[in-house]
Parts: structure tokens; C-alpha cells; sequence
């Protein structure tokens, strides 16, 4: 077996034991120490999980969770895409959005649910909204420092072949930022998680957040982890997603002689 | 009438900031080798850039084929010495191709032109991988291919082959002659390297160390072609030349000893 | 920006009749918006729900007088301040070992690649569960959130140590603790303060939502708790201050960083 592919091995096999010896002691403490109530332990968890999830009913929030977060999304991306490249592109509209741009950052998409919910209610629509805001933010940020990062001789080679502006915006200025509209996409897919699960601990009664939030009322603990669990493997898939898309996007950009430009 | 005039040039960037160059002439003919040398940061760069059309003269007269400057244009080609004026997302074969992309020249013919530009380059066959999968020397190849694709008239290079190891610096010096030779193109050539200038040049210009730069003098370079490094004439020529020059270099070393 | 650069801008703005410079535009932009708030929720929206500028600085300025608003603040930075220095001291260590000793990085990495997707904020209600209401459990989530940038970052610190820095030490005769001390570490430093730096910015967020949910004190209290009560000029006022906070942490942050650890800040 090759060196790598021992490495690797080791390495699964490594996760594995870890996993499975931290599962046990986790078993074995939950039965002993503490009340139950408080932390249940794995196989208990389990069980109401997949309780849930044969009604149907884990599915449901997930979905909920999941709907809105696409939705957010891609409206925030959308926009995040366009107002980046003009800031970018245009000085006037960069200075003009600045100072919100470098105050808002402070400002995370969290503090405004209070003022979402009281304006648009509790539904739907609010909190599509407030995760369009968090995602534009970051896109647009990212997009506009793409554009600014154009290298400047791409332009003027661009420029000596007599192309004009809509053609080296076209054909120079948006390929050489796609890198960076995508990293800002995936940060803002991170903060929609965060945002989301906020949102619906806050106000609502479908959704992750609200599985977690009613493992109180029910005093039942197991659904609130069974809940981080789903959050973190939707996370997890949701991260691969990227990577495999910035995988197969830029891979042509990236150098194997050691000269790649992050 | 001398193809390329750079009349009592000055420049310099706003209103208010200092003169970079003064008072810089020059006559090139077509189909002329033309190497610049100079010390670092004396501004030869400025001057292949104002050539270019990227920058202009704030004083004096700059003319192509008697026509003023304005702009860049699809008859003077830049090969940068950082290949970043690559493409990355494309193939060497589409960004040879890009020029005629721009013009509107149908796929087809496109890349018959492409392809040829590549052989003349000697990229046969490796047109398929993106720049960031080249080497250095490659990815300068590629550049001069996407010139020739277009058939400028004018190329100006500012020290293309800087970043080279050694022997791919030579055998593109070799190949850039041989180019230059079968076509009447007019080479701008900047170089550190006064074998590299001596090796490809007709003529060679020194300039003066900035700022307020200037052309300080023009030495002619009657050897036979193909060129010897090694020859008695090339040494008696590399000492004349580096004589010259290392006046230059020590005016700015003895500039920035001083600031310390 | 030198007018060369300009010149390969792709876009022109030759279309604007004057020279606009750049501060120019800047306050023209923020008297503008100002402006258009002051109008907007004057007419077109009732002003119960979108207060006026004027109205956000009087309930701004009333809130510090009265006292509530240092309060909350101080309420919200303790609670910040503790689970920070907390998850840094867990974190960079922690950290420090996963990157050096592969046995440690195999333990635990199943859980940081997992559990780094889980926001601090879904843990509040176990927290609560486990800690109760009060101060411990607003702190273990800011702890939480921190311990995985950190620990992320440095984890990245470490990987990045230039193999060549390494070996000219070991060229030199350094023993495998005089590599640890002064050129892991050092190398090290750069990616830790800025996991430190982002997990700043993090704990914010958090520490608010946290109090959206289950606090009777903190800022983020006082956010939801002036929405409740429709006192949406003091809700504003509270998102003001939040901001500005956060704004003030990252200039201290970074002012820090530069006065301490400027020789280890990477050039950028």
C-alpha cells in the first residue's frame, strides 16, 4: 500500500476510534452522572431523532430551515454580485456606499431581527429578508475587492487589443473575480446558518432553530441536540458543496508551479 | 522620416509631482532592434508605457508612422516581464486567441491564426493548458504569440526574459532574433542585462539615472548576426557599454547611501 | 489613486462634470441618507415603527444619561471579555497541539470539522439548560465561539510555518523545544491574533443573540426588549451602540496588534 494511501487510513481509522470511544464515555457518563434530562445520552438521542424523522417531521424543519436560506441567498448573491461590480467599478459608488458599507460590517445581521420582525412580522418574508441582508453585505464586499484586484496588466493587454469597455468588463474584469464572488458567497452561507437558526429561536414555529428552541418547552432535551446535529450536517454538506464548485470553477486558475495568486 | 519620434519628451504624473523624464529623444526605424538600458527606477519602463499609450507625455511630441500616440493600440504590444497579463481562465490557445476575439474574427479562423502564432513561438502542441499550469518561460512565449497573432508592427517589451533561469533566457533571446528577423517588426527592448542588450540589439540606448531622466547616449551594434557572447568584439562592446552605465548606477547608489 | 492606475480603471468617469474627491462624496453621501431618513419617517412611514435620526440620538443620549445604556454595555462586554480570554487560552493551545502532533490532531478534528458548522447561537438553549439564566451561560457561548476560530486559525498558523525557517534552525543545532519557542511560535502568531481578531467580531453576534433569547441584561437585551415595548427609537439607539462597540473593538484590536506584535504581523 502506498505511503498517502497509508496515511490516509490511519487517519480514517484514527476518526473512527476517536469517535467511537468519545460515543461510549458519552453513553456510559449520561447514564451515571448527571440527571438525563440534562444530557441524554447518544442512543436516547438517536431515538427521538429518528423518531422525529420517521414522522416526517424533522424533514419539515430541516426543509424550512433550508428554504429559507436558499431563498436568502440567492436574492443576497444576486444582489451582492451587481452592487459589488459597481462599487467596484465605479469610484463615485464606492465612496458613496462606503461609510454604510464600514459601519454595517460591525453591525451583524443578528442585532436587526427585532427590527425585522416588528416591521415585516414573523413570517416568512422577514426572515428571507434578513438573510438576503447578511448575504449581500459579504458578496458585495468580496465582489467589490475582486474588481479592484483585476490585475492591471490584463486590463491594458486587454485595452492594446482595442477592446472596448463592455468587452474587457465582460471578458476580463467578471472572469477574474469569479474567484472572489465565490469566497464571499461561501462566508455569507456561513453567517445565513447563524442568522437563520437566531431568527427562528427568536420568533417562529417551524425550522431548526424552533426544533431547538421547543426542546425547552417539552423539556426534552434530545431534540435540541437532535437539532445542532442537523444543523451541523447541513453545514458540513452545504461546505463541501462549495469547495467542490470552487474546485471545479477555479482549478484552472490555480497554478501547479507554485506561483497561484490566492 | 524615422517610424517611431519621441520629440523632447518630459513626463511626469500629476501637476504637481516631479519630473520623471525630461527632454527625451528619439528616432527609431522600422524593423529595428532597439534595446533601453538604464538604472533601476531610472523611468525605461515609463518610457515603453508612454510608447504603449497607457501614460502621456506631459511635454513633446511622440509619433508612430508620423501619427501621434493617443492611446494604446492593436499596432504596439506589450509583453510584460509578470505574465499576469495573462488570462488564467483561459488556455495558452484562447488567450493567443483573445485579440482576435476582441476584433470580432470568426472561430475558425481564429484559431488557424492562434495555432500559427503558437508554432512560430514553438508551442506546438501545448496550447490545451491554462497559464497557470506553464512554466516561465511558457508563459512569456505565449505573450509574444498573442502579439504575433495580431501582427503588430511595433513590439515593446519591458524585460520580458527578467524572471527566466538562465538558459531559457538565452533560447528565447535566440528565438526572439530569429522572429524579429523574418518579419519587419520593430522591437522596443528593455533590459538590466547588457549581454542580453548587446546580443539582440542594432542599436542600444543608455539613459541617465532618474529622476528627470534622459537618453544619455546611443551606441551602435555592428556585429554580425548570429551573434557570438563570447566574441573579442562582444567584450570590447560590454565593456564600452557597462563603462557607461555603471556611471549611472553609482549616481543612484551614491543617492540612496545618502538617504540613509 | 496615482492617475496611472486610473487610467486602466475600465470604466471612465469622465461623465462627472466636476472633481469630486473622495471626502467630498463621503459626507455628501451620509447627509444625503441622513436626509432621506429623516423624510422617510417623517411621511411615508409611521414613525412608531422607523424613528428619525433626531429621535434615535435623543433616545441615545436619555438612555446614557439615565444609566441603562453603560449598563447593559458593561453587562454585554463582561460576559464578551471573559469568554474571550477563556477561548483563547483553550484555543491556542489546543490549537498549537493540533498542528504539531498528529495523534492529537486525528483525537479531536472530527469534532472542530463538525462541530465549526454548528452557529454559537443553536447551543444557547442547552446552555441555558445546563448553566440556568445567568451570567455562565452567555459566557460558554462566547467561549464556544471563540475556541473554534482560534483554534481554527492557529491550527492554520502552524501549517504554514515556512518549511525553510525550520530547517536553517536545524541547521543551526535548535533542539525540537528551541524550534517550538522561537520559530514555530513566533511564525505562529500572525494567523493567532487574527483568529483572534475574527472571533472578536463573532462574539459579538453572539453574545447578542444570546441575550435576544434568555437574558434579563445586555445590550442585545436591550434591543429586543425596546422592540417589545415598540420603543423603537430606543431599539435603534441600542443597534447604534452595537455597532459602534464593534467598530471600537476591531480599531483597539488592530491598534494593539500593531503596538505589541507589529513585528509579527505579516506584511499585507
Amino acid at each position: 500500500m502506498s505511503r498517502v494511501a497509508r496515511r490516509r487510513g490511519l487517519r480514517v481509522l484514527g476518526y473512527v476510534a476517536s469517535v467511537t470511544v468519545v460515543l461510549a464515555l458519552w453513553q456510559y457518563l449520561s447514564g451515571r452522572a448527571i440527571i438525563p434530562l440534562l444530557f441524554p445520552s447518544p442512543i436516547s438521542t438517536w431515538k427521538v431523532g429518528w423518531g422525529l424523522a420517521a414522522k416526517g417531521q424533522l424533514g419539515a424543519d430541516a426543509w424550512a430551515s433550508l428554504g429559507r436560506i436558499l431563498a436568502g441567498f440567492v436574492l443576497g448573491s444576486a444582489l451582492g454580485v451587481v452592487g459589488g461590480m459597481f462599487m467596484g467599478s465605479f469610484r463615485p459608488v464606492r465612496l458613496f456606499f462606503e461609510p454604510y458599507v464600514q459601519f454595517l460590517r460591525f453591525l451583524p445581521a443578528l442585532a436587526w431581527i427585532p427590527a425585522v420582525m416588528l416591521w415585516l412580522g414573523t413570517g416568512e418574508r422577514a426572515k428571507i429578508t434578513l438573510l438576503a441582508y447578511t448575504t449581500v453585505f459579504i458578496v458585495a464586499l468580496n465582489t467589490m475587492v475582486g474588481v479592484t484586484r483585476v490585475p492591471r496588466n490584463q486590463v491594458r493587454a486587454a485595452r492594446s487589443f482595442g477592446a472596448s469597455r463592455w468587452q474587457i468588463f465582460c471578458l476580463v474584469t467578471i472572469p477574474a473575480t469569479v474567484g472572489y464572488m465565490l469566497t464571499g458567497m461561501r462566508l455569507a452561507m456561513g453567517n445565513c446558518f447563524m442568522t437563520v437558526v437566531a431568527a427562528e429561536l427568536v420568533a417562529s414555529d417551524t425550522g431548526l432553530g424552533y426544533l431547538i428552541f421547543s426542546s425547552r418547552q417539552w423539556m426534552q432535551t434530545e431534540l435540541a441536540f437532535v437539532g445542532i446535529f442537523v444543523l451541523g450536517m447541513m453545514g458540513l454538506v452545504a461546505d463541501q458543496i462549495f469547495r467542490a464548485a470552487t474546485g471545479k470553477l477555479l482549478w484552472r486558475y490555480e497554478s501547479s508551479l507554485g506561483h497561484s495568486r490566492q | 522620416m524615422a517610424y517611431i519620434t519621441f520629440g523632447g519628451v518630459d513626463f511626469r504624473y500629476g501637476l504637481d509631482d516631479p519630473l520623471i523624464i525630461r527632454n527625451f529623444n528619439l528616432e527609431l526605424e522600422r524593423g529595428e532592434l532597439f534595446t533601453l538600458v538604464g538604472p533601476s527606477g531610472c523611468g525605461k519602463t515609463t518610457v515603453l508605457h508612454m510608447l504603449a499609450g497607457f501614460e502621456s507625455p506631459s511635454a513633446g511630441v511622440l509619433q508612430v508612422d508620423a501619427r501621434p500616440v493617443r492611446g494604446p493600440q492593436r499596432d504596439r504590444i506589450v509583453i510584460f516581464q509578470e505574465p499576469d497579463s495573462l488570462y488564467p481562465w483561459l488556455t495558452g490557445l484562447e488567450n493567443v486567441e483573445f485579440p482576435l476575439r476582441v476584433m470580432g474574427v470568426p472561430r475558425a479562423e481564429r484559431r488557424s491564426r492562434a495555432e500559427e502564432a503558437l508554432r512560430l513561438v514553438g508551442l506546438h502542441g501545448h496550447g490545451e493548458k491554462h497559464p497557470g499550469h506553464l512554466s516561465g518561460g511558457m508563459k512569456q512565449r505565449i505573450q509574444l504569440a498573442r502579439a504575433l497573432v495580431l501582427d503588430a508592427p511595433v513590439l515593446l517589451m519591458d524585460e520580458p526574459f527578467a524572471a527566466l533561469d538562465a538558459q531559457t533566457r538565452q533560447i528565447l533571446q535566440e528565438e526572439l532574433v530569429q522572429i524579429a528577423a523574418r518579419t519587419q517588426r520593430t522591437i522596443l527592448f528593455i533590459t538590466h542585462d547588457i549581454q542580453e542588450a548587446i546580443f539582440l540589439a542594432d542599436r542600444i540606448g543608455v539613459m541617465t539615472a532618474g529622476p528627470e531622466a534622459t537618453l544619455k547616449t546611443i551606441v551602435d551594434v555592428p556585429l554580425p548576426r548570429p551573434r557570438m557572447r563570447g566574441s573579442a568584439a562582444f567584450g570590447l562592446l560590454y565593456e564600452e557599454i557597462n563603462q557607461v552605465l555603471s556611471v549611472e548606477v553609482r549616481r543612484v547608489l551614491r543617492r540612496e547611501d545618502s538617504l540613509l | 489613486m496615482s492617475r496611472a492606475l486610473r487610467a486602466s480603471w475600465p470604466f471612465s468617469i469622465k461623465a462627472f462634470a466636476f472633481r469630486a474627491d473622495a471626502a467630498s462624496i463621503t459626507v455628501l453621501s451620509v447627509l444625503a441618507v441622513v436626509l432621506v431618513w429623516q423624510v422617510a419617517s417623517t411621511r411615508w412611514v409611521p414613525s412608531i415603527l422607523f424613528p428619525t435620526p433626531l429621535k434615535t440620538a435623543e433616545a441615545w443620549m436619555a438612555l446614557v444619561r439615565e444609566g441603562v445604556l453603560p449598563y447593559h454595555v458593561s453587562v454585554s462586554l463582561y460576559r464578551i471579555a471573559l469568554g474571550f480570554l477563556l477561548g483563547t487560552l483553550v484555543g491556542v493551545p489546543v490549537g498549537l497541539a493540533m498542528g504539531l502532533f498528529r495523534p492529537v490532531l486525528i483525537l479531536l478534528e472530527p469534532y472542530v470539522q463538525f462541530f465549526r458548522f454548528v452557529p454559537p447561537v443553536a447551543w444557547i438553549i442547552p446552555a441555558i439548560l445546563w448553566f440556568g439564566i445567568g451570567e455562565t451561560s452567555k459566557i460558554f457561548l462566547i467561549f464556544y465561539t471563540t475556541v473554534f476560530l482560534v483554534l481554527l486559525n492557529t491550527m492554520a498558523g502552524v501549517a504554514a510555518v515556512a518549511r525553510n525557517q525550520i530547517r536553517s534552525a536545524r541547521c543551526f543545532g535548535a533542539t525540537r523545544w528551541q524550534l517550538f519557542l522561537w520559530v514555530s511560535l513566533p511564525a505562529t502568531m500572525p494567523y493567532v491574533l487574527t483568529g483572534m481578531r475574527l472571533a472578536m467580531g463573532n462574539s459579538f453576534a453572539a453574545v447578542v443573540g444570546a441575550e435576544f433569547i434568555a437574558a434579563q441584561a445586555g445590550l442585545g437585551f436591550l434591543i429586543i426588549d425596546s422592540g417589545t415595548w415598540m420603543a423603537t427609537d430606543r431599539m435603534f439607539a441600542g443597534m447604534l451602540t452595537l455597532g459602534l462597540l464593534g467598530i471600537l473593538a476591531d480599531v483597539l484590536f488592530r491598534m494593539v496588534m500593531a503596538r505589541r506584535a507589529g513585528r509579527y504581523l505579516m506584511p499585507s
